[in-house]
């Protein structure tokens, strides 16, 4: 009988606006999970400047990964293999991981592994439920992603569905700014709602022609523009939280009945959610609450988890290595890659 | 062999920061290994597979490597930044110092020797180009004007004050030799082909010399030197200048 070594991951993120590095055992262990967050620095300028978080990783770049082994408690050569997110993302962001992650593998000789920033996302609930297995449906939200997910296998996915245009937590920091809220808008809207009227004021629920599946947020946000501009012209008083409550729950309702209409089709009994707007305290009530109802087993990461990280691109690093993926030292950034293509 | 003196220095040079992607191997003052590619493909797809050639092709234990040099800008923010995540990552896993040599000094280290004006131009975009005025004294380089973003006619009319004759390089050259051959009053030349591009063996030269002066840094310090702000940068403080200005 042989004993089964565990497998570690370094695992490096960057396709945004945090430097993050992580160490992640067998897939479902994060034995260190480091964030560099440049969320102050940009909300001088209303939001992420490519330019600016591309100079602010590479700075810090070899602080972070020095930090994820060592609050890891491991060195390089304790490490299986390396894992780095090389798309969908800011081109010149992610060209500091891959970049950096290249090099380590190169110059330590281990396999390099390319992840998809969606399949981390997806991965962020192995670590957090480590009962969760496939199938699922997943449903990504975050500031550049709206995604509906079959999760069929491990590293196996069929989309059913993505945003036509702004993706949900982008929808979330146009309607802040609309009402003075400022960046990042998602937590600010989702603590204001708290105090206002989810139906003081009616917005659309958007319909997509073609794909049941698929999103579009931009209506929904010009409406409440549109609304702000009214009420300003009769001279009427806003009442932001009114507005921010109304506009989070046209959100959440699509959000709701495409996931489960998705659950149904497919027959599955497990849903989970991801990405930075799977932390909204409301969308995860309504979510919880749906799910109660049908007997669907909800599955959702804990905040620190939602937003960008790298333990979520070890976790989905690891099940990559596992399926035998290796990426070759021409690995390129890929700004907009899609799900399930290398 | 004969060699030159014998320093015992190994050091692997990268050079991302224009158009050419290059990577050299030196090693005693002798380019062991040195591939410069000049095609479409993104660093980010040739660098480390040209680094990864040069190993195996010089059977290279990257143990033995002493330093990493690299052209740390001016130039592309993104080429910059390519170069500069892969020394950082050598650095990094090698624990070994980077040292960082101005793009336009390195370029203009092509021309050893010369004793006329070297003036490198790098295409800066925004009607600009990175540039600078060397020459060489003694066999050493001197710098007249540091590397900097400038209008191209400005360098023009820096080196018709001095009246000297000029030799121009890099891929500047092309795309303002309109404007050269209109404003410079000197006699001109263009450098060839062998020596008109950076090259990471001139990055590794120069570089060993900056390391002799105590020029260099842990790779978790080093970042590339863009000699620009950004763009969201450049606004900002544009507006609050303005603003001050209204008072």
């Amino acid at each position: 009988m042989s004993v089964k070594e565990d497998i570690l991951i370094l695992a490096i993120e960057s396709s945004c606006d945090e430097t993050a590095a992580s160490v992640v055992k067998n897939g479902r262990e994060v034995l260190s999970n480091i964030i560099s967050s440049q969320i102050e620095l940009h909300t001088l300028y209303g939001g992420v400047v490519p330019e600016i978080a591309s100079r602010k990783h590479i700075e810090k770049i070899n602080q972070v990964i020095g930090e994820a082994l060592e609050k890891a408690d491991v060195t390089l050569k304790d490490i299986t293999a390396i894992a780095v997110t090389y798309g969908p993302g800011l081109v010149g962001a992610l060209l500091v991981g891959v970049s950096a992650a290249k090099a380590i593998s190169f110059a330590s000789g281990k396999p390099l592994i390319g992840v998809h920033h969606i399949e981390g996302h997806i991965s962020a609930n192995y670590i957090e439920n480590k009962d969760l297995e496939p199938p699922f449906v997943c449903l990504v939200v975050s500031g550049g992603h709206t995604h509906l997910v079959v999760v069929k296998d491990y590293g196996v996915y069929e989309i059913l569905g993505y945003t036509r245009d702004d993706a949900a937590g982008e929808a979330f920091d146009k309607v802040a700014r609309a009402i003075g809220l400022g960046y990042p808008g998602g937590p600010k809207i989702d603590k204001l709602s708290k105090e206002g009227n989810p139906e003081a004021i009616s917005f659309p629920r958007a319909k997509v022609g073609g794909s049941g599946y698929d999103f579009s947020f931009s209506g929904l946000k010009s409406a409440v523009l549109n609304y702000l501009n009214s009420c300003e012209m009769k001279g009427l008083e806003i009442n932001k939280a009114d507005v921010a409550a109304s506009f989070q729950k046209a959100v959440i309702d699509v959000l709701v009945e495409h996931s489960l209409q998705a659950v149904k089709e497919y027959g599955l009994k497990r849903f989970a959610i991801a990405g930075g707007v799977a932390s909204n305290s409301s969308l995860r009530a309504a979510m919880k609450e749906e799910c109660a109802k049908r007997e669907i087993e909800f599955y959702y990461p804990a905040p620190v988890l939602c937003t960008d990280n790298a333990a979520m691109i070890g976790a989905a690093g690891y099940y990559e290595y596992i399926r035998g993926v290796r990426s070759g030292y021409d690995l390129n950034a890929v700004p907009n890659l899609r799900l399930g293509e290398r | 062999m004969q060699r030159g003196r014998n320093t015992g220095m190994r050091i692997l040079a990268l050079d991302s920061s224009g158009l050419v992607a290059s990577a050299a191997l030196v090693e005693d003052n002798v380019t062991v290994a040195e591939y410069t590619i000049n095609y479409k493909k993104t660093h980010s797809q040739t660098l480390l597979p040209m680094l990864d050639e040069i190993r195996r092709m010089t059977e290279l234990d990257l143990q033995t490597v002493d330093a990493i040099a690299i052209a740390s800008g001016p130039g592309s923010f993104t080429g910059l930044r390519i170069g500069s995540a892969t020394a950082k990552g050598l650095g990094f896993v090698l624990d070994i110092p980077i040292i960082p040599v101005p793009t336009v000094d390195s370029l203009a280290y092509n021309l050893y020797g010369s004793e006329k004006l070297i003036c490198p131009l790098m295409d800066a975009r925004r009607n600009q180009v990175y540039t600078g005025l060397y020459t060489f004294e003694g066999g050493e380089l001197i710098t007249i004007q540091p590397q900097c973003a400038v209008d191209i006619s400005e360098i023009i009319s820096r080196i018709n004050s001095m009246g000297r004759d000029v030799i121009f390089l890099g891929d500047g050259v092309p795309i303002y030799m309109e404007k050269l051959e209109e404003l410079v009053r000197t006699g001109f030349y263009l450098a060839p082909a062998c020596c008109n591009r950076q090259r990471a063996a001139c990055v590794a030269a120069l570089g060993e010399k900056l390391y002799e002066q105590g020029k260099f840094q842990s790779a978790a310090e080093h970042a590339p030197d863009y000699l620009r702000l950004s763009q969201a940068e450049r606004e900002r403080n544009q507006k609050a200048h303005e603003a001050v200005g209204r008072g």
